[in-house]
């Protein structure tokens, strides 16, 4: 009788395997970020950034609400989908984490240099991240349209597409081994294709965003980081100009993206 | 103090879904931070919901609850304007009471 079970068992799972084999594995994903999308803890993020723009803080007891994002002093909405850009105070091209430390360190006299140097998801990091998510969050919905007028950002966009193609470590690997071709993946993970808008709330326009698996909430700065530990290159530093030019590449390519920022990630 | 919630509450017919995010560690206890010393459990035991004040759910958490947790659920009879209140008490003794006036 047993072996008679046996075969019976092989056939009925040899019969359920293609029907339910027609459910591809990135459809999974999506219908898990859909039952997801409901209580997104981003949004605790999102108010936590709130109030700390808010807040009086730092050694000169001031608020962020005067910080220049690109759209004049206080000016949040919209912001996040034309940056990284030029700005004149500084002299440089700035993406929203490194703007926000300007900020921090103009208006409420914190050292930029001592926040580059703490580790992400720690101490005034973690405060960096939770700004990013609010002013992310306060442009939801509107699309991608990173300024190239100021020859600074023209040149940005050019450094970050040769660090984007730029090859090496121990792998030989660069960003476009990865994100340079359509339907590629890492696992299960499809991988966006950087070189061109990859479609609305996808690669530049999903960061920053709250990662289930390890329960953090992850800025763009952190997202390149990871990338690059994933390659085996040296990290890069916070708020680097590295960084910033690939961001800038990324998200001129992205023009015309829908941004879901912050978004929720596996 | 611990964090503030995020409460929702829509009414649809006579009853209203409510949404609750709530901003916690949970932390089970079983883990070991990088010097190899276990991290110290902390987690939301007590989860309580009240109706304009009457009690409507109560439930007992543990450990395998996830971080920053999730909960929904529905309220019979409550109307646009209704006052949902949403409790926790975490193992530390650590309490957070936040409202929602339902839409």
């Amino acid at each position: 009788m047993k072996p008679f079970f046996i075969l019976a068992a092989l056939a009925a799972a040899v019969g359920c395997g293609p029907a339910s084999a027609q459910k591809s594995a990135a459809d999974g994903i999506a219908e898990y970020r859909k039952m997801l999308e409901d209580g997104n803890p981003a949004e605790l993020f999102e108010a936590k950034g709130e109030a700390l723009w808010k807040q009086k803080r730092g050694p000169k007891n001031a608020s962020l609400e005067a910080c220049d994002l690109g759209k004049g002093p206080g000016v949040v909405k919209g912001a996040f989908v034309e940056l990284p850009r030029y700005f004149a105070d500084t002299n440089r091209v700035q993406d929203l984490e490194s703007r926000l430390v300007s900020c921090m360190a103009t208006l409420q006299g914190f050292s930029a240099d001592e926040i580059a140097k703490v580790p992400f998801g720690r101490g005034e990091q973690n405060n960096v991240t939770a700004l990013a998510t609010y002013v992310a969050a306060a442009s939801r919905g509107q699309r991608f349209n990173l300024p190239q007028s100021h020859v600074q950002e023209r040149h940005m966009y050019e450094i970050g597409k040769r660090v984007f193609y730029f090859r090496g470590g121990p792998y030989d690997f660069s960003c476009a081994s990865c994100h340079g071709d359509d339907g590629k993946r890492i696992r299960l993970q499809d991988l966006p294709n950087l070189t061109k808008n990859p479609g609305d709330g996808v690669g530049f326009a999903a960061w920053p965003a709250y990662r289930v698996s390890n329960g953090q909430m992850w800025g763009m700065q952190l997202r390149l980081n990871d990338c690059y530990r994933q390659q085996r290159f040296p990290y890069p530093g916070f708020g680097s100009e590295a960084t910033v030019a690939v961001s800038v590449f990324m998200g001129v390519n992205a023009k015309g993206a829908e941004s879901i920022a912050p978004s929720i990630k596996r | 103090m611990a964090d503030p919630m995020r409460i929702r509450a829509q009414a649809a017919g006579d009853k209203a879904t409510v949404r609750v995010l709530m901003s916690h560690e949970m932390e089970t206890g079983q883990r070991k931070d990088s010097a190899g010393k276990p991290v110290p459990a902390w987690f939301i035991q007590e989860v309580s919901a009240s109706h304009n004040g009457k009690a409507v759910l109560s439930a007992q958490w543990g450990p395998a609850v996830s971080k920053n947790p999730f909960l929904q659920f529905t309220v019979k009879g409550a109307k646009a304007g209704d006052k949902i209140a949403v409790s926790w008490v975490d193992n530390k003794g650590d309490k957070r009471t936040d409202e929602a006036i339902v839409s």
